[in-house]
């Protein structure tokens, strides 16, 4: 499998375009001001509290970070598929792909290395916000532990998310295009899980299981469930699953 | 090292090319010749392994292009149509990569890469974006990596189209260059590149090969006879033609069109006769002036246009 090329030459891509410099830059400027906001509101509150001796117990992992993960889902579900959409599309608009796929080697291996470059990316745009936690930190005593699973939870969930745009990149020779659809699912399987509370008992449960950011918030509460990282892993599957047949329709249309 | 047999490719209810079969042998340059939209870049695309035919079998140094594709492609080398290049990578990286993928040896790769941009004469040009070069030097970056993995068959599909005429040389040379170690199919519907480089042709139109083989052998199939042009100043250009007629090997004398009495004649002889000598003899007998004696080649222009337009064309019409 020749994976480690692709791979790189899809980081090249990344890091000489201006693309992955914006998208980090972007990414990184919304994070900050949730950030800010989110963490100024708490230490209001917890001044007021301190004075008000009836006060109740106040968590900075709770009170700043929960919510911010929480955040970082709806910011996600908007730049990623901007992050993926040009995995495959641009390859087919510019033509590359007529030699990209007769190169010597599999379709299975050109998939696998563009969504582990995806991945890179966004693992870095991920790493980058352990500024957030290292500067509260700074103030109070955290639970590292909580936050390392919130941050598992994130790259799982991100997983999902660019193995659809992946897939959506690989339906259309247009960005947009690309971009709109990944979209359009990502909303989707967010929202499933609002139609919940008006569907009967057994079909709501199914609605809430099928819900992408619903198995985060276990992960942002800092609790590590098998059945979150099975849904994660099993929705990256699928969605790569149906990107290869995507990517091969060309051998059999026609 | 190339054998096409019945190949035949529908796109929906359009059929691209129909029982196309043709073979080259190793080491060999073949010229794929037709008109715009004769189904020259969907062959060359099934023989890349691009896509699959509808029917029949292509095998590329002795592996079928659809069941052994994987072998297929560690041999080839290809060029597709309009040369898509990545434009946000440098022309060295790039090299790299595709030497990388190709499966070039890591220890060999940075002197594979360095020998074909020397022999594409990149070299200059290693550390710029591909996207910032000019035309001539993506198409010599896209040769390039055809040939970075050393590959024993080439597929290139319109190598100079876009080139400025010297460009077009230096890429010619270059294909030339590459006969004998490697087995090169290139497209094009310049016909001069074409008698220049290769040794023989396939003629593609509509889908259907219209004829294959050496360039000479095909020439001499369809022109079967040898030409000159005589121009000869006489008082009667009548007496003229009738003289020329009885000179032994002549098949038939014509007016050249637009000539009405000046007395210009094509003298068609049997392949193989020269019959200047005797023209200019017997113009110096009758002392009459012979102002042009011309032998006219006979170009795979003329058998082109013959075999694709299904019209004979006059070779005046078509070697201007």
């Amino acid at each position: 499998m020749k994976i480690w090329p692709i791979f790189k030459k899809e980081m090249r891509l990344y890091f000489t375009s201006p693309v992955a410099w914006v998208i980090m830059s972007v990414f990184l400027f919304i994070t900050g001001y949730f950030f800010y906001s989110i963490f100024g509101y708490y230490a209001r509150v917890s001044m007021q509290s301190a004075m008000n001796p009836m006060g109740g117990s106040l968590n900075v992992t709770d009170g700043v970070l929960r919510p911010l993960f929480s955040n970082f889902s709806v910011i996600l579900l908007l730049m990623m598929p901007l992050v993926t959409m040009r995995l495959f599309a641009e390859e087919r608009r510019s033509g590359t792909i007529e030699l990209l796929l007769t190169y010597p080697v599999r379709d299975g291996a050109v998939l696998l290395g563009k969504f582990l470059a995806a991945f890179a990316l966004y693992t870095l745009m991920i790493a980058l916000t352990l500024l957030y936690p290292a500067i509260v930190w700074y103030f109070a005593p955290l639970e590292w532990g909580a936050i390392l699973t919130g941050y598992a939870g994130l790259l799982l969930m991100g997983a999902a998310f660019i193995a659809v745009g992946v897939f959506a990149s690989s339906l259309t020779e247009n960005q947009i295009v690309a971009a709109l659809v990944s979209f359009l699912i990502l909303l989707m399987f967010w929202v499933v899980g609002w139609s919940a509370d008006f569907a009967g008992p057994s079909l709501a449960r199914v609605l809430q299981h099928l819900s992408l950011t619903e198995h985060n918030e276990s992960f942002a509460k800092g609790v590590f469930e098998t059945k979150d990282v099975i849904f994660y892993v099993n929705f990256t599957l699928v969605a790569l699953f149906l990107a290869l047949r995507s990517l091969e329709a060309r051998r059999w249309k026609g | 090292m190339i054998e096409v047999q019945n190949l035949t490719k529908h796109y929906g209810p359009l059929t691209a090319i129909r029982d196309v079969s043709f073979s080259v042998a190793p080491g060999e340059i073949v010229g794929f010749l037709g008109p715009n939209g004769a189904g020259k870049s969907t062959t060359m695309r099934i023989l890349s392994c691009f896509m699959p035919a509808s029917g029949g079998t292509a095998k590329v140094a002795g592996y079928d292009v659809f069941r052994e594709s994987m072998e297929v492609r560690r041999r080839i080398g290809y060029l597709p149509e309009n040369v898509p290049l990545y434009t946000d990578l440098r022309v060295a990286p790039y090299l790299e990569f595709v030497a990388e993928i190709k499966g070039v040896p890591r220890g060999e790769r940075k002197k594979r890469v360095a020998d074909a941009m020397d022999r594409c004469r990149i070299a200059d040009v290693q550390n710029r974006l591909i996207g910032k070069l000019s035309k001539g030097y993506r198409q010599r970056v896209g040769l390039a990596q055809a040939i970075v993995s050393d590959p024993a068959v080439l597929i290139l599909d319109e190598p100079t189209i876009g080139l400025d005429p010297r460009q077009i040389t230096e890429i010619r040379e270059l294909i030339k260059s590459l006969a004998g170690e490697h087995t090169v199919i290139l497209s094009t519907h310049i016909l001069p590149e074409v008698s220049m480089v290769c040794s023989s042709v396939v003629i593609i139109n509509k889908g259907v090969i219209v004829a294959r083989g050496p360039i000479d052998s095909l020439v001499e199939q369809y022109f079967p006879t040898a030409r000159v042009e005589v121009e000869i100043a006489a008082p009667s250009p009548a007496a003229v033609r009738d003289a020329l007629r009885v000179i032994p090997g002549v098949v038939s004398v014509s007016d050249l069109p637009g000539s009405d009495g000046i007395g210009r004649f094509v003298v068609e002889s049997s392949r193989g006769r020269d019959v200047r000598g005797e023209v200019f003899q017997l113009a110096a007998r009758q002392r009459w002036d012979l102002r042009e004696l011309r032998r006219m080649g006979m170009t795979l222009e003329e058998v082109f246009l013959h075999v694709v337009a299904g019209e004979q064309s006059e070779p005046e019409a078509a070697s201007s």
